[in-house]
C-alpha cells in the first residue's frame, strides 16, 4: 500500500519535473513570462488520449502530443512575439482561457465536461514478435515516466549550456542588444516557445495515460500555479533548483491528505500552501534555491 | 562606405533629425559632434534600425538599409556600441564576447547535437581580445560583477569582435575615468592603424581632436558643418554652438 503510494508520488513527480523545466526554458532561460503553459500541457493531454481511444500506438500518441503542442507554441509566438513582461503574460493567459473554453465547450470532440474516459495504458509491440508489452503496472509506468523525464532533462541541459543556450539568455538580458549582434531573437524566442510547448505536450500525455481519464478541470490556470512556484522557487534559470523545487513542491502538500480534512478543504489548503511558501522564498531568497537571475 | 540621404525623424512636433545628409568615407575615423539634443545618437539609432526614419535614405555598401532590422543591419557589417552599458549581464565577459563573433550560435540542430563548438580560433580571438584590454583574469567573470569601466571595454570590445565593415560608437568615453580614457584611445588608434571605418559621437573635444580625421557637427537635427579637425576647431559656427555667441 505504502510502496504503491510512493509509487504514485514519484510518477507524479516525473510528469511535473518535465512540465517545470520545460516552463523553465521559456521563463528562465529566455525570459518570455509564458502564462499558456497550462495550455500546451491540455492540449498534449487530449491529443494524446483522443489518438489512444481511436487505436493509435502509445508511441505515436506521444510524439503527436509533443509535435501538436508545439505546433500551438509556433502559431501563439506569432501574435506575441513583440509583447514583452506582463502584456505577454496576458496574451499567454488568454491562450490557456481559449483552450481550456474549447476543451470544455467543442463537446464532439472531447465530450465537454464529461471528459475523456478509459485512455489506455501505454503498451508497446515488441518488433519481430507479435508480443506487446503492456505497462499496466504503475512501477512499469513509473519506469517510462522516469526514461523520459530524464531524456527530457537531458535534452534542455544540452540546449542551455550549448551557445544556443546563451543566445537564449542574451535575449532574455537585453533583447535589443542581442539583436544589434546580428541575432534573430523573433526565431530564438519561437524556437524557445515550441520546444518548450513541446515537452509540456509531452507530459500531459503522460499524464492522460496515467490517469487514464482527463476533463477540462485538470487543466485550468489553477493546475499552473504549482508548476510556476516550482519554477520560481528552484531559482530562475536553473534546472537543478527546477528538479529540488518539483520534489518538494510535490511532496510537501501530501501530509494534508492524512489530516482528516475533507477534500473539499485539502485543494484549497494546498494552493494556501504554495502561496506561503512563494511568498517566503520571495521574501528570504529572492532567487530561489539556485536561480541565476532574479524576479523582476 | 555610407551615405545619409535628407533623414529626417519627427517626435511628434520635436524635430528630431531634420533633412540631415553626410558621407562617410572608408578607412576613416568620423565623428559626429553637437550639444545634446542635436539628434546625433537618433542618427545612430537610425543607421542601426533601431528607429526607422520618416523619410530619407541610408546606404550602406551601395545597399538602401532605411528599412532593414537591426539584425539584418548588423548582418552587413555595422556594429555598434551603446552609450549605456548593454552587456548580458547574466553571462560571463567570454560569454558576452563569443556571442559577437558569429550566428552559428541560433542554428539549433547544430547546437543540439554540439557540431557548433567553441574552436581554438574562436578562444584566441577572446583571448587576444581580453589581452588588448588588460581583462585576460576577468574571462569567467560575470558581467554584472564587472565595475562600469570594465563594462565599458568589455562592450567595446563585444562591437569591435562583432564582423564588421562599420563601427558606429556612441560616446565611447563617456563617464570613464582619465586613465580609462586614454586606453581607449589607445584602442581606437590602433584600429585607425589597421585602416577600420569608424564614426562616433562624442563630447570630449580634445578625445575628437586626437582621434578623428573628419568631423561632422550637429545642431537642432541639422549638419551645420563638416571638415578636418583643425578646420572645425576654427569654425565660427561651430564655435557659437558649442559657447554661445
Amino acid at each position: 500500500m505504502v510502496f504503491a503510494y510512493l509509487i504514485h508520488l514519484l510518477i507524479l513527480i516525473c510528469i511535473y519535473l518535465i512540465l517545470a523545466i520545460s516552463l523553465q526554458l521559456s521563463v528562465g532561460f529566455t525570459g518570455l513570462l509564458n502564462l499558456g503553459h497550462i495550455a500546451f500541457y491540455c492540449i498534449g493531454a487530449y491529443a494524446s488520449a483522443l489518438l489512444a481511444l481511436n487505436g493509435f500506438p502509445f508511441w505515436i500518441c506521444l510524439l503527436a502530443a509533443g509535435i501538436l503542442a508545439m505546433i500551438f507554441g509556433f502559431l501563439l509566438s506569432l501574435p506575441t512575439n513583440k509583447l514583452k513582461d506582463d502584456y505577454l503574460a496576458l496574451a499567454t493567459m488568454a491562450f490557456s482561457f481559449v483552450v481550456y473554453a474549447v476543451a470544455l465547450n467543442w463537446t464532439s470532440l472531447t465530450r465537454g465536461p464529461l471528459g475523456l474516459p478509459g485512455i489506455p495504458k501505454p503498451s508497446f509491440h515488441i518488433p519481430l514478435t507479435t508480443y506487446n508489452l503492456q505497462l499496466t503496472t504503475n512501477f512499469s509506468f513509473l519506469l517510462l515516466t522516469f526514461t523520459i523525464a530524464l531524456i527530457s532533462y537531458l535534452i534542455i541541459k544540452k540546449i542551455i549550456s550549448s551557445p544556443f543556450g546563451k543566445v537564449l539568455e542574451a535575449t532574455r538580458d537585453d533583447e535589443l542588444a542581442t539583436r544589434i549582434l546580428g541575432k534573430n531573437t523573433f526565431k530564438m524566442k519561437t524556437l524557445a516557445l515550441m520546444i518548450s510547448a513541446f515537452f509540456a505536450g509531452i507530459s500531459g500525455s503522460l499524464y492522460a495515460h496515467y490517469i487514464t481519464f482527463i476533463d477540462p478541470s485538470s487543466f485550468t490556470l489553477l493546475q499552473l500555479i504549482p508548476v510556476l512556484c516550482i519554477v520560481i522557487i528552484g531559482g530562475l534559470a536553473s534546472l537543478k533548483g527546477t528538479v529540488i523545487a518539483t520534489i518538494i513542491l510535490i511532496l510537501l502538500p501530501e501530509p494534508l491528505r492524512f489530516i482528516g480534512f475533507p477534500s473539499s478543504i485539502v485543494g484549497p489548503m494546498r494552493q494556501i500552501l504554495y502561496a506561503l511558501i512563494l511568498l517566503l522564498i520571495l521574501i528570504y531568497k529572492p532567487k530561489g534555491f539556485y536561480g541565476k537571475i532574479e524576479l523582476e | 562606405m555610407l551615405k545619409i540621404k535628407n533623414l529626417k525623424k519627427y517626435f511628434g512636433g520635436i524635430k528630431a533629425v531634420d533633412e540631415c545628409s553626410f558621407e562617410i568615407q572608408p578607412e576613416t575615423i568620423t565623428a559626429l559632434i553637437g550639444p545634446n539634443g542635436a539628434g546625433k545618437s537618433t542618427v545612430f539609432n537610425l543607421i542601426s534600425g533601431i528607429l526607422k526614419a520618416d523619410s530619407g535614405e541610408i546606404i550602406f555598401d551601395n545597399k538602401n538599409i532605411t528599412t532593414l532590422s537591426p539584425e539584418a543591419i548588423s548582418n552587413l557589417g555595422i556594429s555598434r556600441l551603446f552609450q549605456q552599458t548593454r552587456l548580458f549581464n547574466n553571462l560571463t565577459v567570454k560569454e558576452n564576447l563569443l556571442l559577437a563573433l558569429d550566428n552559428e550560435d541560433t542554428k539549433f540542430w547544430k547546437n543540439l547535437f554540439g557540431l557548433n563548438k567553441i574552436t581554438e580560433e574562436k578562444e584566441e580571438k577572446i583571448r587576444e581580445m581580453l589581452k588588448l584590454i588588460d581583462m585576460e583574469n576577468f574571462e569567467n567573470t560575470l558581467a554584472k560583477d564587472l565595475s562600469y569601466g570594465q563594462k565599458r571595454l568589455v562592450e567595446l570590445s563585444r562591437a569591435i569582435l562583432n564582423p564588421h565593415k562599420l563601427l558606429i560608437l556612441d560616446e565611447p568615453v563617456a563617464g570613464v575615468t582619465p586613465s580609462l580614457r586614454e586606453k581607449i584611445a589607445e584602442i581606437l588608434l590602433k584600429l585607425k592603424k589597421q585602416r577600420k571605418t569608424i564614426l562616433l559621437i562624442e563630447h570630449d573635444m580634445n578625445f575628437t581632436l586626437k582621434i578623428a580625421d573628419w568631423i561632422i557637427v550637429m545642431e537642432k537635427g541639422k549638419v551645420i558643418a563638416e571638415g578636418a579637425p583643425e578646420e572645425i576647431k576654427n569654425n565660427p559656427k561651430v564655435i557659437e554652438v558649442y559657447l554661445g555667441e
